[in-house]
């Protein structure tokens, strides 16, 4: 057996099923291995970038670590963005890539570059694999890496000719890492202590981010228990249905008035899984500042403490800690607080579309209608991505599939694929943008290819729609360098010419026959929604403000 | 506030560079950097110091907790021994010269280690402290080139700084 066989065998131990990759001369045996392999199933991509973003879409949807394979050099640095993205989301990702040959490291080789230098700043750990014996035990660390503590992205980059030595070893190795031992389990006094502090707690806020996803069942027994309002943010999102009647929205730039001013008015923050990014706090000065007590539950130490103080420091995994919390949780004495809550809530509806055109607030509502909302979303990055995070109420966990961290433009598309691997009989809906689809659009020759039947939504505004409303809103109109409708393709029209069913919708009359269709076709649909030109998404606290200086209409349209 | 942190690694390649780039990555300021094996194999111990409120250093020691090939790390907060050593190496011309250096050396418990005809190489260790009163006594005389090793650190008394469960911080 020789080391590219090693490698496959070892992720099949691994329990990998699926691959997502593009072969190059640096990696070609381990395309050769698996030509007679089928154990597993290979997606080839049309982008590197593409095969990342699609691993972690399967991983984030599935929570199963997803795996993706690059040949050396250009190959490799393609997918550093999605590695970026997915050491930023946290999202649990083996990234194997082909490397020349030992005797040409360092040589400036053909297809050569330093990648385990490269992504050195975006994994969670690398490998530049020496040995063919090294291989099992390699392998085995580097899922135990990927999807343990906070999970993240390894990559292992391994040499042609180590891919060719034969491998005589045994696959029953054990790992070593002894620098490596995540804290999961909470202490118990911190446990206590945090339920000292909810005891007391008149307005109290759940705030919920993507490490509580696999938390889902605790975290809701915890929350009917205390009757606590909950807040999920964008990576959070499904943690708790979208419906649920205790979740009050998304905090920060684009979230509700009434989950910023629940956080501005609390006394209690409880944050599982989250960690205090600026979209969220905006103006740190100013963020909750009646707070008393921050307990601040996360599986990074590192978290704890980065941006906020926590007065109650819970390291652990969610999962386990809420279970405990959940246990023990006092009901609290939140009527006048629901009052205050369900009065702003009231105040302070979420922006409704006015006129007859086709906006984007319909196509996402026309949509969940369609499938109650037991549908996998992806998206793009942008004002549809903010119009789906307000819009769509997520009901399933893991259900809510966005570049969050990093705001990855072309995201949507590769992993929506991923997630359609993964959940091969479920709805796959990627709410994308005009700007992003055309970032990794040749990835609908990949959906065409394996019969994906995702269903592609362009919001097409026409214009790098986040940018043209900041331009509108903060930079006096001037509209630099935003306009994609004069040269923007026939979305449709190149859908089909990748061989897959593409649909105009211009009118409102036209949408509801629209997403039937769309929904019951039985392969890949590409809608260009066509949209107008000038939406903005609202609410929206402006960069660095607070909940003060929450917008919720156009200033244009202020009082009219 | 200047803190000494020591850490216990993994005798890898580039773990050096890991650690380098997290602190460049994150805005940590090293004030000086020395490295060395230690006496189990496999094992290499760095020590570092850094500038940085009480904030910062527990970002230090929670961001250096996260690399895989970080076993331990510590802040020296408690008692500890602090070494550098510097070789220095003086312009030695004229007799009376020669004799004011060697009060110096004496003073500071130096010692030479290479004497030429125009020039003198002084070995001194201590804590970072005396290397620079060492060096700011000779500066009168020439001070041709300067090498410091750059601080490190152990705890006193039993203390010892090795592989354990770590993080299991809070
Ligand atoms: C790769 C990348 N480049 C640039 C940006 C900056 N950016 C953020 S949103 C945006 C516009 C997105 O346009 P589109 O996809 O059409 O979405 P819309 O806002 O119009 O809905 C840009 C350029 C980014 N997030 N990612
Ligand atoms: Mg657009």
């Amino acid at each position: 057996m020789n080391g590219a066989e090693t490698i496959l065998e070892a992720l099949e131990r691994e329990g990998v099923k699926h691959i997502f990759g593009v072969p190059g001369g640096a990696n070609m045996p381990i395309y050769d291995a698996m030509y007679s392999r089928p154990g597993i199933k290979h997606f080839l991509m049309r982008h590197e970038q593409g095969a990342g973003h699609a691993a972690e879409g399967y991983a984030i949807s599935s929570g199963r670590t997803g795996v993706a394979f690059a040949t050396s050099g250009p190959g490799a640095l393609n997918m550093v963005t999605s590695l970026a993205d997915a050491m930023m989301d946290s999202v649990p990702l083996v990234a194997i890539t082909g490397q020349v040959p030992r005797s040409a490291v360092g040589t400036d080789a053909f297809q050569e570059s330093d990648v385990t230098g490269v992504t050195m700043p975006v994994t969670k750990h690398n490998y530049l694999l020496q040995d063919v014996e090294d291989i099992p035990r390699i392998i085995k660390e580097a899922f135990i890496i990927a999807a343990n503590g906070r999970p993240g992205p390894v990559l292992i980059d391994v040499p042609k000719d180590v891919q060719l030595d034969e491998f005589s070893g045994s696959f029953d190795v054990e790992p070593r890492i002894p620098g490596f031992k995540p804290t999961t389990k909470g202490h118990p006094r911190q446990i206590q202590k945090a339920l000292d502090a909810l005891t007391g707690a008149r307005k109290p806020v759940l705030l919920v981010g993507g490490g509580a996803q696999d938390a889902s069942e605790a975290l809701r027994r915890f929350a009917e228990k205390t009757g606590m309002p909950v807040i999920t943010t964008l990576k959070g999102m499904g943690v708790l249905p979208g419906t649920h009647p205790q979740v009050i929205g998304m905090p920060g730039m684009h979230g509700t008035v009434t989950a910023n001013l629940a956080i501005q008015q609390a006394d209690l923050i409880m944050a599982v899984g989250m960690r205090f990014d600026d979209r969220i706090t905006g103006n740190l000065q100013k963020f909750a500042p009646n707070v008393k007590t921050i307990i601040h539950v996360d599986i990074d130490p590192a978290e704890i403490g980065k941006v906020v103080e926590a007065s109650v420091p819970i390291v652990g995994d969610a999962g386990w800690v809420m279970a405990q919390l959940a246990r023990e949780a006092p009901q609290l004495q939140l009527e006048a607080w629901w009052e205050q809550i369900r009065a702003w809530q009231k105040e302070n509806p979420l922006p409704e579309p006015r006129g007859d055109e086709l906006t984007s607030i319909d196509v996402v509502r026309a949509f969940w209608q369609a499938t109650q909302g037991q549908a996998y979303v992806s998206t793009g990055v942008g004002q549809h991505q903010m119009f789906a995070a307000i819009y769509w109420k997520t009901m399933l966990p893991r259900g809510f599939v966005t570049s969050g961290g990093l705001g990855t433009m072309g995201y949507g598309l590769p992993a929506s694929i991923g997630v359609q691997v993964a959940h091969p009989d479920k709805t796959v809906i990627n709410f994308d943008g005009d700007g992003s689809l055309q970032m990794t659009l040749q990835e609908l020759a990949t959906l065409v290819k394996y019969n994906l039947p995702v269903k592609v939504l362009v919001f097409n505004n026409g214009y790098l729609g986040m940018v043209r409303q900041w331009q509108d809103l903060f930079n006096d109109k001037r509209y630099a360098e935003i306009q994609l409708y004069e040269s923007n393709p026939n979305f449709a029209l190149l859908a089909e010419a990748f061989g897959m069913r593409g649909v105009v919708i211009e009118k409102k009359e036209q949408l509801k026959k629209a997403v039937d269709e769309t929904l019951e076709h039985p392969g890949p649909v590409l809608v260009d929604l066509r949209i107008p030109k000038e939406e903005a998404v609202f609410p929206m606290i402006p960069a660095g403000g607070s909940a003060d200086d929450i917008i919720t209409q156009h200033p244009e349209e202020a009082g009219s | 506030m200047r803190h000494l942190v020591s850490v216990l690694v993994e005798d890898h390649p580039r773990v050096l560079t890991r650690i380098t780039a997290l602190f460049a990555r994150r805005g940590f300021n090293i004030e000086s950097l020395a490295v060395g094996k230690t006496h189990v194999s496999g094992l290499s111990r760095i020590s570092i110091v850094v500038l940085g409120d009480d904030r910062t250093i527990e970002q230090v020691e929670k961001q250096l907790n996260k690399l895989v090939e970080v076993i331990k790390v510590t802040d020296h907060r408690e008692p500890h021994v602090e070494r550098e050593m510097a070789l220095v190496k003086v312009h030695t011309e004229g007799v009376e010269d020669r004799l004011q250096i060697k009060e110096i050396v004496e003073a500071f418990r130096a010692r030479a280690v290479d004497v030429a005809r125009k020039s003198a190489v002084y070995e001194v260790t201590g804590s970072p402290g005396k290397i620079e009163g060492f060096i700011e006594g000779l500066e009168p005389y020439g001070v041709l080139e300067v090498m410091r090793s750059g601080a490190i650190a152990m705890s006193r008394g039993e203390s010892v700084l090795k592989p354990r469960m770590k993080k299991e911080a809070v």
